[in-house]
């Protein structure tokens, strides 16, 4: 009875960690883990099904996604479609600091020395 | 450079609005099936209408046809907004139409055509929901179109609001099965349902 117990444990984290895995396609912004759907809820029995079949986890997002697409997978690959979405802020970021170095380069940057005619100019409105 | 300090800013601007009129456009809502291109998957499920025995439908049924399998459900308040639509259609009878009926009680179902019309040749009872899993049903109404080899060529998420039909005359006689065959372009209201998936 124990090992019995043991093995639905592990069953039902494995399906619980599967689950969370996977976007609930009608509230987007859920995984099927936490949507009260009635999709969420049929693929919740689906991957109980399949990890009591024996399935593999890759196995059983594969199912999935042949079906549903990427999308459903709720954290994005990291391939050269997702690219900016992944590292667009830090990029983002990088170009913010570079403008603002150049700015504060500049600032510091003394002006240029003035000529003679424009030292007289700048005299005549001092006074 | 003047020009650089007001140009860099300008392009990015320009850049920001590009990416925001593609990107606010998207609908998330329409999620690109994986299906399209593939062949239809296969099933058999036991037809609604009653009296009809032991018979059922199987996509297989239909080879050598274009048609569409429409998701409906009685239960489905879209549904009746593309309904008209496809009672025009059915009337029409350039593309044949078959049920999926998703996920329904069957006499809910039965009356529920009664009350409004039934444009489909045959309505395949699909209780569970199991059929449309393997469909990638995520919401009801959704239309396929599968072509003669039974392959699902377009998807289209949501209520058929406009149906444009396009029917090819065959050029010649002789050419193969392929290009003898009408294809209907659904629409819905902004002009597109969703395409193919990667």
């Amino acid at each position: 009875m124990a090992t019995a117990h043991a093995a639905d444990h592990e069953e039902a984290a494995r399906a619980r960690a599967l689950a969370e895995e996977l976007r609930c396609l009608v509230c987007q912004n859920q995984t099927i883990a936490d949507s009260h759907a009635p999709l969420a809820v049929d693929l919740r029995k689906q991957i109980d099904r399949q990890i009591a079949d024996g399935k593999s986890d890759r196995e059983i997002v594969s199912y999935m996604t042949d079906r549903y697409g990427e999308f459903i997978v709720y954290r994005p690959p990291f391939n050269a479609t997702t690219f900016l979405l992944w590292c667009g802020p830090f990029l983002l970021l990088a170009f913010g600091a570079l403008i603002a170095w150049r700015v504060v380069a500049g600032r510091r940057r003394a002006p240029a020395p003035l000529s003679d005619a424009e030292r007289q100019r700048a005299r005549r409105l001092l006074e | 450079m003047i020009r650089l300090r007001y140009a860099a800013p300008l392009a990015a601007l320009v850049l920001l609005a590009f990416l925001l009129w593609r990107g606010l456009a998207l609908d998330p809502r329409e999620v690109p099936s994986p299906l399209v291109g593939k062949p239809a998957p296969a099933f058999t499920l036991p037809l609604l209408e009653s009296g009809a025995g032991g018979k059922s439908f199987s996509p297989s049924d239909m080879r050598g046809k274009v048609w569409l399998l429409n998701v409906w459900a009685s239960w489905c308040v879209a549904c009746r907004e593309e309904h008209p639509v496809l009672v025009e259609l059915a009337k029409s009878g350039v593309v044949p139409i078959v049920g999926l009926n998703y996920k329904d009680e069957p006499e809910a179902a039965r009356g529920w055509l009664a009350r409004f019309g039934n444009p489909y040749m045959k309505s395949a009872v699909d209780a569970d929901g199991k059929v449309g899993i393997d469909y990638g049903v995520y919401g009801v109404p959704e239309t396929y179109l599968i072509d003669a080899e039974g392959v699902i060529r377009f998807k289209q998420i949501g209520p058929v609001r406009n149906a444009s039909v396009r029917c090819c005359r065959p050029r010649h006689r002789k050419a193969p099965p392929r290009e003898n065959h009408c294809r209907a372009a659904l629409h819905g209201a902004d002009g597109h349902g969703a395409r193919g998936g990667p």
